[in-house]
């Protein structure tokens, strides 16, 4: 059952991510990219974390997302042209070395080695670790004290990116 | 039952999508999602080890990470706006005076 | 097959049924309080004492012409009642309604009376009333129209700044209740003091509470909030264009997300279904009169407090209720931590 729900999940993401980047309406990309962000959260569910599920949807599609939607309606972003043939591939006695192309097979040959080497366990072990895991009060007591500089400085850092929105984004500065 | 390999597997599959969202896209919004998607590729990778470590420490840095990317995201559309308003265009090249 | 399973399924299959039908009462409700209020009587033809009203109501907007602008968005205008419905009714799907129960023991174990268990539930709920802006966002684009994006925009505008301090209230409740789960919030509250004052939160959050609905009405886009679907000023806001069974949807949506949040107030400040004289598996009788009190408050403030207008409304929720709902939760762990 996990496997499924892990199979449907991660298509769920893929595909939704290869579609943002595959169409030319910026409006759908938004909508796109907040269906792969649910799958995501599908997967942290799958992994015993519903605290990091639940702050990504809470997060991501629902306050970062919306943000983007607005600036698309705003500008009223419109279709995207298809790019023009403007680079100049690299050659070598006038063949082109097609570096890009050669890239990318070394990297699937790399990932073919490495999903070749598949774990035998499944993901965790036991489950005390799913219980250590999943518990919003662990992660608020670690956040609070192991963390709490870095907790205090992202407040700050949040101050100034909203600070910064408002100054950049006005008519006249 | 998902093994590690399989979380580490999309989130690589996750990461190539959006660097090649942030390469090909000529839209400055769509390249902002793309960077977007390499983000959470990371997260996934977060929670997968904190998972498999059995420490919250995963979802710790996933928090922070959030939060970051907020940040950026409101910023980069601020600026995404202001340039707009200079050339009423959202395709990168055509905020090319800087080249040489 | 499993009882308990089938027992769970039973109730989600229960709940899901209730809450169309507390969406069709919500609607009687409002036009019989509405017409108490202005002192003259509701809706009575249809129907003993008009019960029926609703029934034609929806029947009326089954029969109407699907109409669709031709420069509107197919895809996305079709898709944004669809997207409302289904995040006003999956909050509702972590909401407990009664207590843990065994059906007078024919379950080997109990079962809570809700649709899905989870340990995160206050957090489920505050994600998915996010979302729920998604459908009024898109209605207003896909519209094409310059009522409905103004509307759209304001509305979302409006929801996201009030949910801030809907969170805070939350966080507060949090504090007080040890636990994100809403069982056991409920159960935190059962009980009272020297036997005569329920130990419901309201009680030791008064403010936290006036926080909370406050917000809740300005999330749902109801009166004094309204500005953005208000008559008046923009012709309907986001539904402007549409009609029959997508109109149907929203206005579904609108209703089912009053009945969640005055649900979600009944189980984490009025005590849930704790209450006094009736045994524990008759709980969820004092749930339905909290929430249907709620729901009746709600009622109230439409028709009785003017609009507020939309710098008003975006200055109260970020000046006023923002700071207040901060302040409340400063008071609140200061005095948790003091008295343990």
């Amino acid at each position: 059952m996990d496997q499924v729900l892990f199979y449907v999940f991660a298509a769920l993401t893929v595909v939704a991510s290869l579609f943002v980047i595959a169409q030319r309406n910026p409006m759908y990309s938004v909508l796109l990219l907040i269906a792969s962000f649910l799958g995501l959260s599908g997967l942290y569910v799958l992994l015993d974390s519903p605290f990091a599920a639940v702050t990504q949807i809470i997060v991501y599609a629902g306050a970062i997302m919306v943000l983007f939607l607005f600036v698309v309606m705003l500008l009223n972003a419109p279709h995207e042209e298809p790019p023009l043939r403007t680079t100049i591939p690299v050659t070598i006695g006038g063949r082109p070395l097609r570096v890009g192309a050669v890239l990318g097979v070394l990297f699937l040959a790399e990932m073919a080695w490495a999903l070749s080497r598949l774990a035998r366990q499944p993901i965790g072990g036991d489950e005390r670790t799913a219980g250590l895991v999943s518990s919003v009060r662990q992660i608020g007591v670690e956040l609070f004290t192991t963390h709490a500089f870095a907790f205090e400085v992202t407040s700050v850092l949040i101050l100034v990116a909203m600070v910064g929105a408002v100054a950049l984004a006005k008519r006249n500065l | 039952m998902p093994t590690l390999n399989h979380f580490l597997a999309l989130s690589a599959i996750l990461f190539t999508i959006g660097t090649a969202g942030v390469f090909l896209r000529r839209n400055l919004i769509t390249i902002l999602l793309s960077v977007e998607i390499m983000l959470n590729a990371v997260n996934l990778t977060f929670v997968a080890v904190g998972r498999q470590l059995g420490s919250v420490e995963g979802q710790i840095i996933v928090f922070f990470v959030m939060t970051v990317a907020a940040a950026e995201a409101a910023v980069g559309l601020a600026i995404v706006i202001a340039l707009f308003r200079q050339r009423e265009t959202l395709n990168p090249d055509a905020f090319t005076s800087l080249k040489w | 097959m499993d009882p308990v399973f089938i027992a769970q399924l039973i109730v989600i299959g229960f709940t899901f049924f209730m809450l169309l039908n507390s969406a069709a009462v919500s609607v009687y409700l409002e036009r019989k309080v509405a017409g108490d209020l202005q002192q003259r009587l509701g809706p009575n033809r249809v129907g003993p004492y008009g019960t029926l009203q609703p029934v034609a109501d929806i029947l009326k907007l089954l029969f109407k012409e699907e109409l669709r602008p031709k420069a509107a968005d197919a895809f996305l205008f079709a898709l944004a009642p669809v997207l409302s419905v289904t995040a006003a009714f999956a909050a509702f799907a972590v909401v407990p309604w009664g207590a843990e129960t065994t059906f007078f023991g024919l379950l080997p174990e109990p079962i809570k009376l809700q649709a899905g268990d989870v340990n995160v539930a206050m957090l489920v709920i505050f994600a998915v009333t996010s979302m729920g802006v998604y459908g009024i966002v898109l209605a207003g684009w896909s519209s094409n129209s310059k009522y409905s994006l103004l509307g759209a925009l304001r509305s979302s505008a409006q929801m996201i700044s009030y949910e801030l301090s809907y969170g805070l209230a939350l966080a507060a409740v949090l504090l007080l209740g040890n636990s994100l789960s809403l069982t056991e919030v409920v159960n935190a509250q059962a009980g009272s003091w020297f036997g005569v004052i329920p130990k419901w939160f309201v009680f030791l959050q008064p403010i936290g509470f006036l926080i909370f609905m406050i917000a809740g009405i300005a999330e749902t886009n109801r009166a004094p909030f309204d500005f953005p679907e208000a008559e008046q000023e923009l012709v309907a806001g986001y539904h402007t264009e549409y009609s029959s069974f997508s109109f149907a949807c929203f206005f579904l949506a609108e209703y089912v997300n009053m009945v969640t949040v005055s649900a979600v107030a009944t189980n984490l400040f009025l005590g849930g279904w704790h209450g006094p004289l009736l045994p524990e598996w008759l709980g969820w009788m004092w749930w339905m009169a909290k929430v249907l009190a709620l729901i009746y408050f709600y009622i109230w403030m439409r028709w009785t407090l003017p609009r507020y207008r939309y710098d008003q409304l975006m200055h109260f929720g970020w000046k006023v209720l923002l700071p207040a709902a901060v302040l409340n939760l400063l008071a609140t762990a200061a005095v948790v931590l003091y008295w343990s």
